[in-house]
């Protein structure tokens, strides 16, 4: 029987606090009660609830009663907004959305959905972006990215305009191109207010029986926007020696927009961490030099932007970042919560134990492919080495549950915390 | 190695574009050097860098740089080769490599292949969400000494099984070595694949590929 079956509002309201505490608890780097097991999952929901990937995406009521069963069944002390990382099929077909293969749009129904790593922006064009990165996304970005946005290559250029000029500036509305694009787009919209409206629906609803949603907002590191998501990965790697001005120039800009936004997000939720994926930082991705001229300076002024506005930065630092350690330490101490993939979290613990709170990372490996006793193991390990150490761990998997992750292996995980660490 | 020779292996070896591609045009287009030495030097340039990756010097940007610089410099270079029966250089032995089925992953695959071609080998890369029949067809038709797998998911773990189970069913298995690689890639997908090998970069990738082949000899 689960938790919410038997316990009225008050007890639900109890439990609540009792997890949210544990985790501020580990960002204040006071060890609480027990460790604290989070869970984030995309479509191993899917495998959980015994539907396809495709059904997972399209159908916002299974995904909210499978997310919520899941939630329910192992009683994690925080769980990342669910709905949101899973349901996205309306909003992909309603945007027309290009930079992914989706279920039922170039992957078949039992895939994730898969980034197209592809230049999406052409280095001659930093420039265009830095001046008017309104304007670029606009007339250019948005177009190339969402198939809705055809036509608004046309879209009125306004840095320039005056007096009159304002006025006249509007006329490429009336092409009707441009007028089909726009009424495109508002229909897109009204696709996006009903997927938020499902996800910050079931958000309030599993807070309702006593689970806390981890972070109520997402952000990336400045680096990674632009290399992932505007120049690819080719592009930005050669730009590191072609035009380390620009490049320079660029993610500062993005930094700025992304604390903004970032800000802002997380302000409209009322939770105060923000989930912010780590690509372009691991060890083997750059050099040292390298990471700590373009990469880290952006994202460490940012975390500290998230900081004076009362948010807690979530990392998660993806693949191996063992030898980024020491440098990534360079934050105020108790504000942050680092989650790890790869890294050897004992190590991380050993250098960074005293500064932020650390989640993860049993590996995928493991938990795919292992046994139950492969998977107590691990935790067992993580407890004995960083947990009983002191260490202020908020256990999980590497980077979520694995997609093809076997349910017992996921009982296991949640027994084994309990097991060994209250 | 002459000094001009011995200028274009540092300028290539130290990432200055600019300087290495201008010197390159002009001892190919103007002053008539051979573009078979000319490859040659960009080889040695890529020893170079090869090296400097696997101690740690250098990482992906630098690889990847370097292989866009001997891209264009080979484009100058070979259609400038007047060969003569036999004269093509020999590889040291022929990878087929893969993205397997489910994963439509390439950034590391794409640069395991080029280095690879770099170090002499003959490649054959089948592109990407390679289904287990393509394989199985690819390498019965090719018949290489090496297979390489690669996947950045973790539904790879269960498309690299697959595809190693049908390589054993078609009697195919025997006749090359099998390495797989990919962020998610550890001993124990190793051994839950039944690959012979695992890497984690591409100099891994080249460096097992030279090891089985100096084994075979």
């Amino acid at each position: 029987m689960s938790t919410a079956d038997h316990k009225g509002p008050a007890d639900t309201k109890a439990a609540y606090d009792a997890r949210w505490q544990r985790i501020l608890d580990c960002v204040a780097l006071k060890q609480p009660d027990r460790m604290p097991v989070a869970m984030y999952a995309t479509f191993w929901l899917a495998t959980y609830g015994g539907i396809s990937n495709r059904e997972l995406m399209y159908d916002y009521e299974k995904t909210k009663e499978i997310a919520e069963r899941a939630v329910l069944e192992f009683e994690p002390d925080a769980v990342a907004p669910l709905v949101a990382g899973a349901a996205l099929g309306p909003i992909f077909d309603a945007v027309d959305y290009k930079q992914l293969r989706w279920p039922g749009h170039g992957v078949g129904d039992h895939q994730p959905y898969q980034y197209l790593d592809r230049e999406y922006m052409k280095a001659e064009e930093y420039t265009d972006l830095l001046r008017d990165p309104t304007g670029f996304y606009l007339n250019r970005y948005l177009p190339r990215i969402f198939g809705a946005f055809e036509g608004f290559e046309q879209f009125p250029v306004l840095p320039g305009a005056f007096y009159f000029r304002c006025i006249t500036a509007l006329r490429p509305l009336a092409h009707p191109e441009l007028r089909k694009a726009v009424l495109r787009v508002l229909d897109a919209a009204q696709e996006v207010e009903r997927f938020m409206n499902h996800s910050a629906q079931w958000n309030k609803r599993i807070a309702s029986l006593g689970f806390p949603i981890m972070n109520g907002s997402n952000s990336g590191a400045p680096y990674d926007i632009v290399a992932d998501y505007f120049r690819g990965a080719t592009g930005m790697m050669t730009d590191l020696y072609r035009h380390k001005d620009k490049l320079l120039e660029t993610v500062d800009m993005m930094r700025v927009n992304l604390s903004k936004m970032t800000i802002a997000n997380a302000k409209a939720t009322g939770n105060p961490i923000v989930f912010i994926p780590i690509h372009w930082g691991p060890d083997a991705f750059m050099s040292q030099k390298q990471f700590e001229t373009f990469w880290w300076p952006s994202l460490r002024q940012m975390m500290l932007d998230l900081i004076d506005a009362d948010l807690i930065p979530m990392p998660l630092w993806e693949a191996d970042c063992t030898k980024r350690l020491e440098t990534i330490k360079d934050i105020p101490a108790g504000k942050c919560i680092y989650w790890f993939e790869r890294t050897d979290m004992v190590k991380a613990y050993e250098v960074l134990g005293d500064v932020v709170a650390l989640r993860g990372n049993l590996s995928p490996s493991t938990l795919t492919t292992g046994t139950p006793a492969d998977v107590d193991a691990e935790v067992k390990h993580l407890v004995d080495k960083v947990w009983n150490r002191g260490g202020n761990l908020i256990l999980d998997t590497a980077f979520g549950i694995p997609d093809e992750t076997p349910v017992r292996n996921i009982r296991a995980m949640y027994d084994a915390a309990r097991k060994y660490a209250g | 190695m002459n000094e001009q020779e011995k200028q274009l292996v540092d300028w290539l070896a130290e990432m200055d574009e600019e300087r290495a591609l201008e010197l390159a045009k002009r001892m190919l287009l103007e002053e008539g050097a051979d573009p078979l030495r000319v490859l040659q030097l960009c080889r040695d340039a890529m020893d170079i860098v090869g090296k400097r990756f696997e101690a740690g010097e250098y990482f992906l940007p630098e690889l990847v740089l370097a292989g866009e610089m001997l891209e264009t410099i080979g484009a100058i270079a070979r259609p400038l080769i007047k060969h003569a029966p036999g004269e093509e250089p020999k590889k040291l032995g022929k990878v087929l490599i893969g993205t397997v089925h489910g994963d439509l992953h390439d950034i590391g695959k794409n640069i395991v292949s080029f280095m690879l071609d770099i170090n002499g080998f003959e490649v054959k890369d089948i592109g990407i969400d390679v289904s287990v029949k393509s394989f199985v067809d690819e390498v019965s038709a090719y018949r290489p000494d090496v297979v390489g797998l690669s996947g950045f998911l973790t539904l790879a773990f269960d498309s690299m099984k697959e595809t190693i189970e049908a390589l054993e069913k078609a009697g195919l298995r025997k006749d090359f070595k099998l390495m797989i690689g990919g962020g998610q890639i550890d001993e124990t997908v190793r051994a839950y694949t039944g690959a012979d090998a695992f890497g984690t970069n591409a100099v891994d990738a080249v460096n097992l590929c030279k090891k089985w082949m100096a084994e075979t000899v």
